[in-house]
């Protein structure tokens, strides 16, 4: 068996070596570009229209979030980890909270627990949404993008009924939840797992057998298992090129070990491949929902936990499966009210460095295919 | 002064277009009145496409400006006129100069020999296709151009890409074209014609539309001139030249102002153009819809209401939006804006009845309504269809849109020997 944490077959220090010997044309994408979702700039080195090789330069939206976090109470950091990725923020907020709870050895209620799934997976939807709109954008179908903004609206109506925020919700709170859902929660959210259901369909009307989307995806940006393990390469990009692995089977975490659900998986790690896995992951947190909606506990929200939290002096290092990605925290406490160092292994950041392996002698429109696929963001690339 | 107006007055009688007959004054009136259309053509089609696409998106389109956003394309007019003439510093500022309206000439010569009517067109030439296949492939030398002296990556490879497409599409255009030109052919004379006029009436006589003769070749022919004319005017889904997500906006990236309009202006231009060609070749022209299976004086008649009626029907439109308009005071100057464009398409109906205009005007309603159900299509592509990469528009424009053109062309022309008893087999 080969090793695993050596890539397969291309060498990235070096880029490939043009087909004739004509000059090179070295362009710069971005930061300012339409089509690479936010501040991402990738230098690019083309033959003709072929990619010889890029490099990424991030750091444009860079906040100093893990610096911010040695400076605030473990309270405090908690808004701060919705900024990150701003289409996921949910999933942040619960990543951070169960890491403290973690540290503090305390455990969510059950009712906060089933709360903190519905939410969590209705956000994995409204991410996926976000992704698919501006994907099919980047190919050239302008269509899906309102579609998608048009059904995402109405999870975000939920959020805002729920904790007054749409966006950077903040709604876990360690050890469990601030607020009681609101009444006619779970209609509301039944509503949208009926109306959204066939919305599926229809955005996969418009893609799924369409031919120019078939040729635009399939075969490109190809990247095999291994080279994803290599590369740390985690979520939607992971399975479609045929692992199995899914923190929430894996790791159960929150309460996903009471509830029956697939993980889709892909076989060639192409753009098709992965643009399918995340339709069916989006039905599966359908599924996910509703099962959670009927288990829904009755039960106190909050756990115990001290009011001036102050961990024992210790380290722990956690993870979730965002929408993205393997989403860990890595906290390190000497026992005061702020931690010693928040690290965050952010899905977007590890998954870019496989952008230049995926795009190698593809195509400039193939780039831009790829940017999409691996679905960053670029809050949490530069946190 | 007497001469002159009897120069004027020769004209009308005569059942020639005014450049065949000679006449330079009614050349230039009708210059003119092509020209005024065109223009009106991209203004609303400025509108349209927004309001079109928009709906099909879930949304509405611009709303503001003037009743259901009626007077945006004036807006967006003006604000392009005042904006500041940026001319990049290290870009070749002659090429850079001239490039636009190089592509806005080739747009709007075109339409020289495009036959609104029997004898509603500027003139009529006997190379009338050739003419306009010639002319409106010069745009790529604008684009080039404009490509090449920006003088800066995004646009150099936009102007690249788009000359290989226009370049490789011509190819499969012309084979599909030609098909149009023997079937043409297949009357008692035996002689074809390249003449756009001549091509309608080829039509006529033979009591069908190219596009079901042979059926299917024809239509297949049609086909392949529908798919080749959405990539020759750089159009989604091929409209990798200006493809918005990778090229930022392509070959016009460094371009602003007017002269970014005048590349607006030449692309609908050029749209309308490669619609009325196939309009032309394959749709009857200026002939009304089932000019055989509905033949008869009285069917003439009947179909002869259709202009007044579709305006009219235009005005109830605005009149039932007017009666749904909010009844706030803040709308009232738009409501009172879009009961008067009622009552204008209201009353262009009304003149379009008088029967003196109405035979006039009825060969051109059919020309214009053909050609605005292309555009529509233009639209729909447009919000369909994701972009084609480039490899894959090369390859389907060589590799099968070519050998498929080469194909019909063999098969027609065997067909039409075989007819005319020229080839047993």
């Amino acid at each position: 068996m080969t090793n695993q944490n050596t890539l397969s077959h291309v060498d990235l220090e070096t880029p490939e070596k043009p087909f004739l010997d004509a000059n090179e044309l070295v362009i710069n994408m971005g930061p300012q570009h339409p089509a690479t979702h936010g501040v991402l700039r990738v230098i690019l080195r083309l033959d003709g229209e072929k990619v010889l090789g890029l490099e990424c330069v991030i750091g444009y939206l860079h906040r100093g979030v893990e610096k911010i976090g040695e400076h605030r109470t473990y309270t405090m950091f908690n808004p701060y980890v919705d900024r990150m990725d701003y289409v996921a923020a949910v999933s942040n907020g619960l990543g951070y909270c169960e890491t403290v709870e973690k540290l503090l050895n305390v455990e969510a209620p059950p009712r906060a627990q089933h709360v903190r799934v519905i939410l969590t997976e209705l956000n994995r939807i409204a991410s996926h949404q976000l992704w698919l709109g501006t994907h099919a954008l980047d190919i050239g179908a302008i269509t899906p993008l309102f579609y998608t903004f048009r059904d995402r609206e109405e999870i975000l109506k939920i959020y805002e009924k729920y904790c007054g925020a749409r966006l950077t919700t903040h709604a876990f709170r360690i050890g469990g939840l601030q607020y009681e859902t609101y009444a006619g929660f779970e209609k509301e959210v039944k509503n949208f797992l009926n109306f959204f259901r066939p919305k599926i369909d229809e955005y996969e009307e418009l893609l799924t057998t369409n031919r120019i989307w078939l040729e635009r995806t399939k075969g490109v940006g190809k990247i095999s298992a291994q080279d994803c393990i290599a590369l740390g390469v985690t979520g939607p990009v992971l399975r479609a090129s045929g692992m199995k692995w899914d923190l929430r089977k894996a790791q159960p975490y929150a309460c996903y070990k009471n509830f029956d659900f697939e993980i889709p998986i892909g076989q060639n790690g192409d753009t098709y491949d992965r643009y399918l896995v995340r339709m069916v992951e989006m039905r599966q947190s359908v599924r996910i929902i509703e099962q959670a909606l009927g288990a829904l506990p009755e039960g106190p929200i909050m756990a115990k936990v001290p009011k001036v939290m102050k961990p024992p002096a210790g380290e722990v290092y956690h993870s979730i499966e965002a929408p993205k990605g393997e989403l860990g925290y890595f906290i390190v406490s000497d026992g005061s009210t702020q931690p010693y160092r928040v690290r965050v292994r952010p899905p977007s950041f590890v998954n870019l460095q496989a952008l230049d392996l995926m795009c190698r002698g593809q195509l400039v429109a193939d780039v831009i295919a790829v940017i999409g696929t691996l679905d960053i963001v670029l809050g949490e690339v530069d946190r | 002064m007497r001469e002159f107006i009897q120069y004027i007055t020769s004209y009308l009688g005569s059942n020639q277009t005014p450049g065949t007959a000679g006449n330079i004054f009614w050349v230039v009136v009708y210059v003119l009145l092509v020209f005024t259309g065109i223009s009106l053509g991209v203004i609303a089609m400025n509108w349209l496409e927004r309001k079109i696409l928009a709906h099909m998106q879930v949304r509405l389109g611009p709303m503001r400006v003037g009743p259901h956003g009626l007077l945006q394309p004036f807006a967006d007019a003006l604000k392009l006129l005042l904006k500041e003439d940026l001319i990049p510093a290290e870009a070749d500022s002659v090429i850079f100069w001239c490039a636009p309206f190089m592509v806005v000439l080739a747009a709007f010569t075109v339409f020289v020999v495009v036959p609104f009517g029997p004898t509603h067109a500027i003139t009529d030439m006997n190379i009338g296709i050739l003419f306009m296949l010639g002319v409106s492939s010069l745009s790529v030398l604008g684009i080039v151009m404009a490509g090449w002296a920006s003088n800066s990556h995004y646009p150099l490879i936009g102007a690249l890409r788009s000359s290989a497409q226009m370049v490789s599409y011509e190819v499969a255009m012309g084979m599909a074209v030609v098909s149009v030109i023997l079937m043409t052919s297949l009357n008692a004379v035996g002689t074809g014609t390249l003449s756009m006029i001549g091509i309608v009436q080829a039509q006529l006589a033979q009591h069908e539309w190219f596009i079901f003769k042979f059926f299917p070749l024809g239509l297949i022919a049609f086909f392949i001139f529908a798919v080749a004319m959405v990539a020759e005017t750089n159009r989604a889904p091929f409209d990798l030249a200006e493809a918005e997500s990778e090229l930022t906006a392509g070959f016009h990236t460094e371009y602003s102002g007017f002269r970014w309009s005048l590349f607006f202006l030449a692309e609908y231009g050029a749209m309308m153009a490669a619609s009325s060609i196939a309009v032309t070749l394959w749709l009857g022209g200026w002939l009304r819809p089932f000019p055989n299976m509905l033949a008869g004086a009285g069917w003439d008649q009947l179909f002869s209401f259709i202009p007044g009626a579709s305006f009219l029907f235009l005005a109830g439109l605005c009149f039932y939006s007017t009666a749904r308009m909010p009844k706030h005071p803040y709308f009232r100057i738009q409501t009172i804006g879009l009961a008067g464009f009622g009552a204008l398409l209201g009353l262009v109906g009304l003149i379009l009845f008088i029967p003196p205009v109405r035979a006039w005007v009825q060969d051109i309603f059919w020309f214009s309504a053909k050609v605005a159900g292309f555009m529509y299509l233009y639209i729909w592509y447009r919000g369909t269809f994701p972009r084609y990469r480039f490899d894959q528009l090369m390859k389907m424009g060589w590799k099968v849109l070519l050998p498929m053109g080469l194909g019909i062309l063999i098969l027609t022309a065997g067909v039409a020997l075989y007819q005319q008893n020229l080839w047993h087999p």
